[in-house]
Order: structure tokens, then sequence, then C-alpha cells
């Protein structure tokens, strides 16, 4: 719809009055049309940069803000040309439905055919056909921020900013308009910078995903690179369940001696410890088994289970079996791992600067 | 049993007090409606009285309204953005300030009268004019502006608006008329009609303020209570309830539209 635009930050930081440091300097660039997710727990800085695209909030002295070419750190959000969609909706109870989505439309005076026409436009976009006359009141939760949605794209911003949109609504609710707002992003083709500290909407969302760790990137990659190439624990342990082996001894011939048994990875050598994901450890019979361990508890969780394994390390590992099979507590149980799902973050502290951690 | 005889109790002690307090509101407005209050009813009915006042009180009538009025463009005018400046400044200060404008209310209004005399009585010009006045009756009702006004943009999450219509592309003027002023107008109107009724009806610093040419509805009825017939002075009391009434009853309903928004 509108020609997209890239957003790069350099350099910024944001210290709140009282010396609170809610984001370290931080340097991050968002390609044009791409749709970047920045997760992590409340606290983590991920708000505040946001606010800092929007113009809601300036960085610090010395950090720079750019949309493209163009230097926009002096300018507040009204001239910045973005879209915002806030977790509380922040919808203007004064107006209707339709007054709310051409609001933006109004302030830029558009002509009132033209306004007519995007307004039919994107309430067709959302789906929210014959609610133009409603009250905002009168709307249930999804429908609210279906209309905040389309307040925010009618005015086709260069860049759209989202502000855990979701975590108002209920589970199945949030699951359904995921899944709009990504097709909804992949039509328009606008950037997109979008917060949450939910990981299931950042994977189905993010073209990227940055996850930050107390006002830190502490891992910037796609989808598939965080989850299976975390570039410490507190990525690898916040995306998704992960196990960790302590490594007893090495073999001579290279392989790891872990509780419970022995593994192949010849790519993990002098490694104090390794990780895996639930999902990618096999259960096979005793006798072809790498490590053995006993069933402590098995958790249902509908199409498959959690089995806690026993192998006599410091916590039991976490596996993914499927829901029909019976593990009683204390059964023997055999496991395999290949060497591809083993892995082991380089370094297990966090970095500060988005570029070193960036993959590909 | 017991609990009807509780309820029949109750009942009648309220009906008392109602009776104690609405008697002599109802004496008092029969005595400008009768021919002569000493005689009584037989006497008869009679809209004399209430024409009377008319003939030697409706400049205090207008006067009162004239005050009314202006004083309620003058407290929108300056309340409803002080009010916007506390909602957005921070706690501390705000709290002050709060405190300070209701300093006027809390001071009788003889010594905030008194005070404005001492201060300005030395011009004579805006002593003895309608504005002398009117800048009392400002500095007593601002404050329930302000808190109406206040009380409602608490309630209706404005920071979070006013972020959103900026990033539709508004700029201060445009988000605060087309945002916060509509947002906070159930305040705007409950302060409104509370400014209104007590400008009508304030005694205190009005009397200290007046000038045989500045006499507003309460000094009027004061002064015919004082020098005039009883009759009269009922039928004085008669217009201003009847122009008050409305008013408080206008209160009530503004303020049941405020909790409906919330």
């Amino acid at each position: 719809m509108s020609s997209s635009v890239s957003i790069t930050l350099t350099q910024c930081s944001r210290t709140f009055a009282g010396g609170n440091t809610a984001l370290q300097p931080l340097d991050l660039h968002v390609n044009a049309g791409e749709t970047l997710v920045l997760l992590g727990p409340s606290g983590c800085g991920k708000t505040t940069t946001l606010r800092i695209i929007s113009g809601l909030e300036s960085p610090d002295k010395g950090g720079q803000v750019l949309f493209g070419e163009r230097d926009v750190t002096a300018l507040p959000i009204e001239k910045r040309d973005v879209g915002m969609v806030f977790q509380n909706y922040a919808l203007f109870p004064n107006m209707s439905v339709a007054d709310n989505i051409a609001y933006g439309l109004k302030i830029q005076r558009l002509p009132k055919a033209e306004i007519a026409h995007r307004l039919d436009e994107v309430t067709r976009m959302v789906d929210l056909q014959g609610f133009g006359g409603r009250r905002i009141d009168a709307l249930s939760g999804g429908q609210k921020q279906r209309v905040a949605l389309a307040r925010a794209i009618a005015v086709r911003p260069k860049v759209l900013l989202f502000d855990e949109p979701l975590a108002a609504l209920d589970a199945k609710l949030r699951d359904r308009l995921r899944i709009e707002i990504g097709q909804l992003l992949r039509e328009l083709g606008t950037t997109a910078v979008y917060v949450t500290h939910d990981q299931d909407e950042a994977m189905a969302l993010g073209d990227r995903i940055a996850v930050m760790q107390s006002g830190r990137i502490a891992q910037l990659g796609t989808p598939q690179e965080i989850y299976h190439r975390p570039a410490n624990a507190f990525v690898a342990d916040f995306i998704g369940a992960v196990n960790c082996l302590e490594v007893i001894g090495t073999r001579a011939d290279g392989g790891l001696i872990v509780p419970g048994g022995e593994l192949v990875a010849t790519h993990l050598q002098g490694v104090s410890s390794v990780y895996c994901r639930p999902e990618d450890i096999q259960i096979v019979p005793l006798s072809q088994a790498d490590i053995k361990g006993k069933v402590v508890q098995s958790i249902f969780l509908g199409q498959t289970q959690r089995l806690l394994v026993d192998t006599g390390g410091a916590s039991p590992l976490q596996i993914e079996a499927p829901s029909r099979q019976r593990w009683p507590n204390g059964t023997g149980i055999g496991l395999t791992l290949t060497p591809r799902v083993l892995f082991h973050p380089d370094k297990p502290t966090v970095t500060g600067n988005a570029k070193e951690q960036a993959y590909g | 049993m017991k609990s009807r005889l509780r309820f029949t109790l109750q009942l009648s002690f309220t009906l008392l007090v109602c009776l104690f307090m609405i008697v002599p509101v109802a004496m008092s407005v029969m005595a400008g409606l009768t021919e002569n209050y000493f005689v009584g009813l037989e006497s008869g009915l009679t809209l004399r009285w209430v024409n009377e006042v008319w003939q030697l009180y409706a400049d205090t009538i207008w006067l009162s309204i004239k005050l009314a009025i202006a004083c309620l463009l003058i407290t929108i005018l300056i309340g409803v953005p002080a009010a916007y400046g506390l909602l957005r400044s921070r706690r501390r200060w705000a709290n002050a300030i709060e405190e300070l404008l209701l300093l006027p209310v809390a001071v009788p209004g003889l010594a905030t009268a008194l005070a404005l005399l001492l201060a300005y009585g030395s011009y004579r010009e805006f002593r003895g004019s309608w504005l002398f006045i009117l800048v009392g009756h400002v500095l007593f009702t601002l404050p329930f502006m302000v808190r109406a006004v206040l009380s409602v943009m608490q309630t209706a999450k404005l920071p979070q608006l006013e972020e959103a219509a900026a990033s539709l592309g508004a700029g201060f003027r445009q988000r605060f008329f087309g945002v916060v002023i509509p947002n906070s107008m159930s305040g705007i109107l409950a302060g409104a009609l509370m400014v209104v009724t007590l400008s009508i009806g304030e005694f205190n610093i009005t009397w200290m303020l007046h000038t045989p040419l500045t006499k507003t509805l309460p000094v009027g009825l004061a002064d015919s209570y004082a020098s005039m017939r009883l009759e009269i002075g009922s039928a004085y009391t008669l217009i201003f309830l009847v122009m008050v009434v409305p008013l408080l009853v206008a209160i009530q309903w503004a303020g049941k539209l405020t909790q409906q928004r919330d």
C-alpha cells in the first residue's frame, strides 16, 4: 500500500528520572517491509524501544533514530507517519467505530470521498463491515482491537507499531487475531515492529525476533535461529523448554559422558554442558539407548505428553512423547539424541550489541 | 414481625426528618403567596407579592444571572486547562496546587472578601463595578470546576487516548479539542451546574463586596427580609427556588450521566 521504510536505531539508550536505566545503548536495524518482534519478559526494555521508535519517548543524548535516510530523532510521534496499536486499545469512547477509524484521515484533511473509500477498504480488511455506527463500549475486546488495527492502517503509515496488542484477550481469540494480523502484515508489506512477551506470537509473526533481557538485545535472528541456535542460556530458556545435560567427562573417541549415559557430539568438544529441546529426544528400546533413566512424572498435554526422566543429573530431563502411550512412574526408559540436535551457546553471557549477535 | 416493626420505625423517623426540613420551605413559599401571612390562608392567595418583588428587585435577579454566566465562562476557561495541567503534572506539585485551590472554600467568605477589599478596594472604578463581585465568585467556585473536571479526566485514561491521537498525526490543539475536551464533557457539565448554582446562591463574599448599585439576589433577599414585609421576603425566596431547583435536578442528572460513562 505505501512504500515501506527501514528503521535504524543507533546508540539509543534511555535513562529515567531517578537513574533507572531502561535501555542500554542499543543498535538495531529493521529492514524495509520486515516484521521485527521485540520479545522478552516485563522490564526488559522492549516497550521502551518501541516508544523510542514511535517518538513517544526520546532516546538519551547521543541516540539517533532513522526512518530510511531521514533522521526523525527530534520529531514527535505525530510527525513520524507511524500507525500504532496499543494493548488497551486506546479507542476514543466519544466517537463511533467509523469515526475512530477515520480520525487520522480527518486529521490529514483528506477529501470526503477518499475518507469513505479508505474506511470501506480497511473495515473490509479487518472484517468489521456493518459495525461503523456502533458505539465503542458496545464492542467485544477482539472487535475493539480490530477497530484499533483498522484505525492504525487507515492512514497508510510508513511504519506499524504494536505494543502487546493481544495481551488483554483470551487465548482462543488471541490465536485467531494473531493469524489475522500476520496475514494483514504480509498483505500490506509495511515495516512493522511488534512487542510481545508471548513466544508463540513472536514465532508466528516475526520475520526476525530480537530477544531482550535487562535493557539489551540478547539475540537477534530468525525464529528458526533463535529456537535452534540460541545465543545463550537465557534465550534458550525463554524460547520454549530446554534441557541442560552436564558433561561429566570425555572419552578417548570424543564421546561426552553425561548422567545416565554418553553422547556423540564432535562439534561440542570441551564444553561443560550441552543443551537440547524436549521434542528432539527420541524414545528407543533400552538396548539401543544412549542414555537411560526412570520416568518420575508424566504430564498429559492433550496432543502430547511431557515426561520427566531422572537420569541421575541435577534436574530431570524433559521429553516429549506421544500422548497415547502410558508411562507409569518408575518405568525405565531409553533415550537417544542425534548430534545435530545438541547445542551449546558459544558464550553464555548477554551482550549488548545487536550486530555482533546477528546471524546471517 | 420484628423486622416489620423496625421498618415502620425507620420509615416514621425518615418522614419526620423530611417534614422537619420541608415544612419551613413550604411555609415560606406559602407565605409568599398569601394575601396576609398573619391572617393565614383565609386571606386568600395572590401573586401580588411576587409581582412587587419583581418591581423592586428585578435588577438584582438580572445581575445574579449575569454574574453566574460570566463566572461560568471564566471557570471553564481557567478551570479546564488547569485540571488538564494538574493531570499531566507530577503528583507532588499537583497535590499542593489542588490544596491551594481549595483555600477559598475553606476560608470564610467574609475573610476572602475582606482580603479583596484590602487589596483592590482603592481602585474605585473596579470596586464599584459588578466585576469586583465576579472576582470573588470565581475564587469561590473555581475549585469546584477543577475538581469535577479532574476526576473525570483521571478516569478517562486521557494520556493513552492522547498518545493514540498523536500517533494518527494529531497535534496538541487537535488532541486537546478533539480528544481531551469531548472525553471530559461530563465533568465540565457537572462542574458548570455546580458553579452556576453556587454563584447564584453566594452570599458571604457578595454581601461584603456589593455596593447599593451592585446587589445580587441573595443580598437583595437579606435586604428585603430586613426592611420589607415578610410576604415580600417569602415571595423573593419563591423566585430564588424557581431559579435554583431546576439546576439542582440537572446536577443530579449530570452526575448519573458521569457514572454511566465509567
